[in-house]
């Protein structure tokens, strides 16, 4: 009964249990984070308009990105995944999401972001209706936390509208 | 002389009952596994709830042996959602970022575009040839919880089977011979 084997896998189980249980309680604790985050995003530039050869719509934009995402930031998160979509709807399609810009936050240190970048993925529609089109530019981020629940969530921007002709 | 032949007899037939009731425990301890696997099947909705990042693609957020939970719900997909999917005629799923999303207004189905974060393009060279999108039907659960580094375990015994030989006779000898 009171083999070393019986005590190592007791003192093992237990362990595992402890541990088990921070994780969980750590997970838990980033319930009581209410973050606030503020951001701005401003389109300068529409750099070129055009119909692809195959009849798709492409735009490529000058986008002004700023954004202070550090209340999201708690002792449990270890990076932020933060990107930029653009959100319309076609005749075809209810909901078009494509994102522009991305990237990641590794510390509340760098949450204070300022980017004045083009498009760093192609925006292109499926089909031709991008002409004179209003669409949405959201802010989403997913927070990746050191262990347990993944949040996201998101702050719709600005509409923007695109001009009535290619360029 | 009859008594040696009744003892003999009684720890013959103990030695069975022991040996059977090991049998059981054993049969018990692997069936209530496989119950566990397939009740979170159910809950979670996905035909693998838990699975193990091969892969740096998505580094710094997910390393090799850190383990994701998955989750599909009926909830659309979205631009944004980490999810494992399985291409036809690949058997190792991957765990990417959604990039793109168009959902049509007639029929629902969706055209969905993945990227690792660790990669500098999109996955359609991943694809299968001439595939550009993936559907619904692609996706087999949306990664919702993170756990480090115990994804491990799997990866050693995948990639060195003799230690996962080891472990399994060293722990069926235990089982065997513990007289609980």
């Amino acid at each position: 009964m009171h083999s070393f084997g019986y005590r190592a896998n007791a003192v093992l189980a237990f362990s595992v249990t402890i541990l088990a249980l921070i994780c969980g309680i750590a997970s838990f604790s980033d319930n009581f984070n209410s973050p606030s985050p503020d951001a701005q995003v401003r389109v300068l530039n529409i750099n070129w308009f055009r119909k692809k050869p195959d009849g798709n719509d492409e735009v490529s934009l000058t986008l002004n990105i700023s954004a202070n995402l550090e209340s999201l930031f708690t002792w449990n998160t270890k990076q932020v995944f933060v990107f930029l979509a653009a959100e319309y709807k076609t005749p075809k399609n209810a909901l078009n999401q494509v994102s522009l810009w991305d990237g990641i936050i590794p510390s509340k240190e760098k949450a204070k972001i300022r980017i004045h970048t083009t498009n760093k993925y192609r925006f292109i529609d499926q089909g031709s209706n991008l002409r004179g089109k209003d669409f949405n530019l959201t802010l989403h981020w997913h927070v990746m936390p050191k262990t347990g629940k993944m949040l996201r969530d998101n702050l719709v921007m600005s509409g923007f509208r695109l001009p009535e002709a290619y360029r | 002389m009859g008594w040696i032949e009744e003892s003999v007899a009684s720890i013959k037939s103990f030695k069975i009952r022991q040996a059977l009731h090991q049998a059981v425990s054993l049969g018990m301890i692997v069936a209530s596994a496989l119950m566990i696997w397939k009740t979170l099947m159910c809950v979670t909705g996905s035909e693998s709830p838990v699975v193990v990042v091969l892969s740096e693609s998505m580094e710094p957020g997910f390393s090799r042996g850190d383990i994701l939970f998955l989750y599909l719900s009926r909830d659309p997909i979205r631009v944004g959602e980490i999810v494992v999917y399985n291409i036809d005629g690949r058997d190792i799923p991957i765990v990417h970022r959604v990039i793109k999303v168009h959902e049509r207004k007639d029929t629902g189905e969706v055209d969905i575009l993945t990227k690792g974060d660790n990669n500098e393009g999109d996955d359609i060279p991943l694809y299968a040839p001439d595939q550009y999108w993936l559907q619904r039907h692609h996706i087999m659960g949306r990664a919702v919880g993170f756990l480090p580094y115990v994804g491990w375990a799997t990866i050693i015994m995948t990639e060195k089977p003799i230690i996962k030989y080891v472990l399994i006779s060293v722990l069926g000898l235990l089982a065997i011979t513990s007289n609980d």
